[in-house]
């Protein structure tokens, strides 16, 4: 039997990712950013005001995870 | 066996709070003694309140009925009343504990609309709670508290949430050994945050009671349960009821997805409302927490937890439905007696705070 692996992301549909296991999260500038809980959402439709993390708000905007139409 | 039928007559203080009826007060009397002494005193307690309910206009608003079943509820939580341990499993209060129970769980299930049941579906029952969280129709109490509310407005709200959110995460964790493998495994990670992660500064119920304490409030479990109205009450019994019943796993698990799928945007608003009137981070910090937290939290409430539970008991997807509706059915109406008070200029209390120093 095989191990799972350390880390998980789950692409929650219409949210966020939410990241399971240990993983080092740094901004544009390399510096670590303070992680307070083992499990963590980060923003991906881009309006948090937490951002890395999620705050709830994709729910207010429409966030949709669909792909969307192809472009012809 | 010759048993005395009322309770004697010298009683001790037992609670931070006072009677606020016959039922309750009967209550507190025998609480105040042993079970040896006092346990025949409650042996018609169960059939008078079957009479106080069959009077009662509402047993979800009705004061004395909702103060004795918080005390019931008390027995098994601890810290609210100082009473003999024995009395958490007398016959009788047990007894009268289901008697209000069931009055109150056909109310609540009368009064909750259901939505349309999804397939039971992890995705499919997430999405549905989503939708059905998101459709929001009352007054926003937590934008009013961003933009205008008053200091002593915003300490009333405290005093407010203080019955549940001193005991936070506690009613759902009485559901724990009665789910299974993925909703178990979710409650427990959500649950886990709740209390700190293993760090005891961080549990949430102490982070509010550091938040209540800054703002000059005892944070003594109990200590304002006076002040606040029977709704207020009746928040904390309905999920005591569905977390200490087993048959109701549905329905805790449906209320804590809900609980947190409306909790992180308003947590924002309640934090803006706070710094808006010169608050600090020791008392922001709190609601600071649950707008990451609970953006966290509703995800695995809503995948794993309710869908994970509806998917190995499709059965109770309807309970998961209900507890959910039944959640912000209460949150609804507890904030809107909050709003209605404030917009006549009144206070939401039933009593005036006294030597809270705001």
């Amino acid at each position: 039997m095989s191990e799972a692996p350390v880390t998980q992301i789950v692409a929650c549909t219409n949210g966020p990712l939410l990241v399971r296991g240990d993983v080092e999260i740094l901004d544009a500038d390399g510096t670590p950013v303070p992680r307070t809980r083992s499990t963590i959402a980060l923003c991906r439709c881009g309006v948090s005001s937490i951002k890395p993390f999620c705050d709830g708000t994709h729910k207010l905007i429409g966030f949709t995870t669909e792909p969307p139409a192809p472009i012809d | 066996m010759n048993t005395p039928t009322t309770a004697p007559s010298q009683t001790r203080p037992v609670a931070r709070f006072d009677a606020r009826g016959p039922l309750s007060a009967r209550l507190l009397s025998a609480l105040s003694h042993s079970p040896d002494v006092a346990a025949a005193s409650l042996r018609d307690f169960p059939s008078d309140i079957a009479e106080a309910i069959a009077s009662a206009p509402s047993v979800m608003t009705d004061d004395d009925l909702q103060l004795t079943l918080f005390i019931l509820y008390g027995l098994h939580y601890g810290g609210v009343v100082d009473a003999d341990d024995r009395w958490e499993w007398n016959p009788n209060t047990i007894a009268a504990r289901v008697t209000i129970e069931t009055a109150f769980e056909r109310e609540l299930r009368a009064a909750v609309a259901l939505p349309e049941l999804p397939v039971p579906d992890a995705g499919a029952v997430a999405q549905a709670l989503f939708d059905l969280t998101s459709d929001d129709g009352g007054p926003s109490l937590s934008k009013f508290v961003a933009a205008k509310a008053s200091r002593e407005q915003l300490v009333e709200l405290v005093v407010q949430r203080s019955v549940y959110t001193l005991k936070e995460a506690d009613p759902h964790s009485w559901a724990i050994p009665r789910l299974g493998g993925r909703a178990k495994v979710a409650l427990v990670e959500i649950q886990a945050d709740e209390y700190g992660g293993g760090r005891p500064e961080r549990m949430h119920a102490t982070i509010f009671a550091r938040m209540m304490r800054a703002m000059g409030l005892d944070d003594t479990y109990g200590s304002y349960v006076d002040n606040v109205p029977a709704l207020t009450i009746a928040s904390f019994t309905m999920m005591s009821m569905f977390g200490l019943n087993r048959r109701l796993r549905g329905a805790i698990t449906g209320h804590l997805a809900a609980f947190e799928m409306t909790s992180s945007i308003p947590s924002g608003l309640y934090a803006r409302g706070l710094r808006r009137l010169g608050f600090g981070d020791d008392v922001t910090r709190y609601y600071d927490e649950h707008v990451e937290a609970d953006a966290v939290h509703e995800q695995i409430a809503a995948r794993d937890l309710a869908g994970g539970l509806a998917e190995s008991e499709p059965q109770l997807l309807a309970d998961i439905m209900f507890g959910a509706a039944a959640c912000l059915l209460m949150d609804g109406l507890v904030g809107q007696h909050i709003f209605s008070e404030w917009s006549e200029g009144r206070s939401s209390l039933r009593l005036p705070l006294e030597n809270a120093d705001v």
